[in-house]
């Protein structure tokens, strides 16, 4: 009898360590926002949180300090328009090609190209901006410095493709084949049907795609940290340097002090950004499970 | 517009916007390859970095990452694995799961320089680890904890439900089901996602910035608790704040991180399409 019940014991141990550990996940982002509230919070007790969203000045080391964030806001919604403009077309277009037109060994070599490129690491692609996509746009425009918000958008553009492609190509490719036999035996041709047909009905994949690459473009910290030239003032065109979110909290927390309210402010940006991708992703997953349906 | 003409041009431009995203990235290697290639060599691959990092090598930065790597996988793995297990194979469609899905997406889409962040909060700060291995692995551990839970679900789910039926059926209870019939068909799935994680943790930075990293350490890690340097926080350092770098270092720098995070991809790849043909139910 006694071994059974040794075992029972063991596996209801294992059961429920299973159990704990599909929590955690949920468990993790209550934490990771719990501790950005936790060493954020303190700055709104000096200043209110319209000034800190709207303020005009971001100068954390003056006397008295000023963290006005709308300069960052507006950096690092420039920088994501530039790249949604441009990876948007590219990518659906390229989604379109693989999943639709490509034979099938194009295809297979198309998509490791994709996952390649997934797969460089984002300070490698911020090394090769900086140094062959900077000096490129400085020369063509004849300006005094390569590092732009242009520079950022075509470099986050490139970066988003992985996210867009691929899944739009699902989504793509999860349109029943019905539709397409049907629009064939109407006489359409392969492009009417792709275009007029396909693409419409796997359109919430499509949204849902955009959204999570523009979640990318907006949380990506190292690569546009090192091409956006990091000038944190109010950007008036994509060709003078801008400064990011992400790229002020990567670039300020080591000569922040522990506590302090530059520090306090770096934390409360981070909850700006946290709340942002919350949004984006919630949203894009309401859309994945509409076109699942 | 002639119909057969349109889709000929339709076809072109879809076909130029796909080699817009595709040959940038062969543009990208070659050109790293080819300025880096002259850079590598023992001594730039094991010794240290010497006269304020314009002469020696990155040993200790590569050192550095694959601690980072080991320590996040084992932290990451166990519990990734686990609740993957939860969501396939124990929860039903209820508010608890949904709500676990729901975190495992928003896990994903955190940027990472927040990942950074709340490592500070809670492990350099909080904890009191310090700015240390323990702390970046820690880090990077739950940031990959969605690629890993993800791709073992995705290889759970294919293992066909009569496996699970016959088991039980024999009288296995529902662990030992799961222990003997479903996980070990879930292994390679399981090891792709593991390796895939490995890959991301290699390469990123953000999330080492403010938890781990060192800009110049003149000896290795002795513990946990010391910090390190990281190859991807490397090629930031010497690519924009140390003036004065030879240029063959710095793409030499970006070749080897390149070539350890695309041999970890390939390792990946090569698994799951052996997987794939070895499957014949």
């Amino acid at each position: 009898m006694k071994p059974i019940r040794v075992h029972k014991l063991k596996e209801w141990f294992i059961e429920k360590s299973i159990l704990l550990s599909g929590i955690f996940s949920v468990f993790f982002v209550m934490l990771i926002f719990l501790f950005l509230l936790r060493e954020g919070f303190s700055l709104f007790r000096g200043e209110s949180v319209l000034d800190f969203l709207f303020g005009k000045s971001w100068y954390p080391i003056s006397d008295p300090p000023r963290f006005g964030i709308l300069p960052l806001i507006l950096g690092s919604l420039l920088v994501t328009l530039g790249a949604a403009a441009i990876s948007v077309p590219i990518g659906i277009a390229a989604a379109l090609y693989i999943a639709e037109i490509a034979p099938r060994r194009l295809k297979e070599i198309l998509k490791a190209g994709i996952e390649l490129l997934a797969a460089i690491p984002s300070v490698v692609i911020g090394f090769i901006g900086m140094i062959t996509l900077g000096p490129w746009i400085k020369n063509l425009f004849n300006i005094p410095t390569g590092l732009t918000a242009l520079t950022g958008s075509v470099t986050l553009a490139f970066m988003a493709m992985p996210t867009i492609v691929s899944i739009a190509e699902d989504a793509i490719t999860a349109v029943p084949r019905q539709y397409r036999e049907a629009a064939t035996a109407m006489g359409a041709t392969k492009w009417q049907t792709t275009w007029r047909i396909v693409a419409r009905a796997a359109r919430p994949g499509m949204l849902a795609a955009v959204m999570l690459g523009i979640g990318r473009v907006i949380g990506e910290t190292m690569a546009v940290m090192m091409v956006t030239g990091n000038a944190a003032i109010i950007p008036r065109s994509f060709l003078q340097p801008v400064r990011t979110l992400t790229a002020t909290i990567a670039a300020e927390m080591g000569e922040s002090v522990q506590g302090g309210p530059h520090y306090a402010a770096l934390f409360a940006i981070g909850i700006v950004l946290f709340v942002i991708t919350f949004l984006i992703n919630g949203v894009a997953d309401l859309y994945l499970h509409r076109s699942r349906r | 517009m002639n119909p057969r003409l349109a889709q000929k041009i339709a076809f072109a431009v879809l076909l130029l916007a796909t080699l817009l995203v595709v040959l940038p990235v062969l543009v990208i290697l070659l050109i790293i390859v080819g300025k880096g290639a002259s850079a590598i060599s023992w001594d730039f691959l094991f010794s240290m970095p010497r006269d304020g990092m314009t002469a020696g090598g990155i040993f200790p930065a590569i050192l550095g990452t694959l601690y980072l790597v080991l320590g996040a996988i084992i932290f990451a793995v166990p519990l990734g694995v686990m609740a993957a297990v939860y969501l396939v194979e124990y929860s039903s469609d209820n508010w608890l799961s949904r709500l676990v899905k729901l975190s495992i997406v928003n896990l994903a889409g955190v940027p990472s320089v927040v990942y950074g962040l709340f490592g500070l909060g809670i492990f350099v700060t909080f904890f009191g680890f310090g700015a240390s291995i323990l702390s970046g692995s820690l880090t990077l551990g739950i940031m990959i904890l969605p690629v890993i839970i993800t791709s073992a679900r995705e290889a759970l789910e294919s293992v066909p439900r009569h496996f699970r039926t016959v088991s039980l059926s024999l009288g296995a209870s529902r662990w030992q089901t799961i222990r003997h019939s479903v996980l070990p068909h879930a292994l390679p799935g399981i090891l792709t996602g593991m390796i895939l994680g490995l890959g991301r943790v290699a390469g990123e930075t953000a999330p080492i910035l403010f938890t781990v990293a060192a800009f110049y350490l003149p000896r290795l890690p002795q513990s946990v608790f010391d910090q390190t340097m990281a190859l991807p926080y490397h090629l930031y350092v010497i690519s924009t704040q140390v003036p004065g770098i030879a240029e063959n270092v710095r793409y030499g720098t970006a070749l080897v991180l390149l070539t350890l995070v695309l041999l970890l991809n390939l390792a990946a790849i090569l698994i799951r399409s052996r997987f794939r043909k070895k499957k014949k139910w």
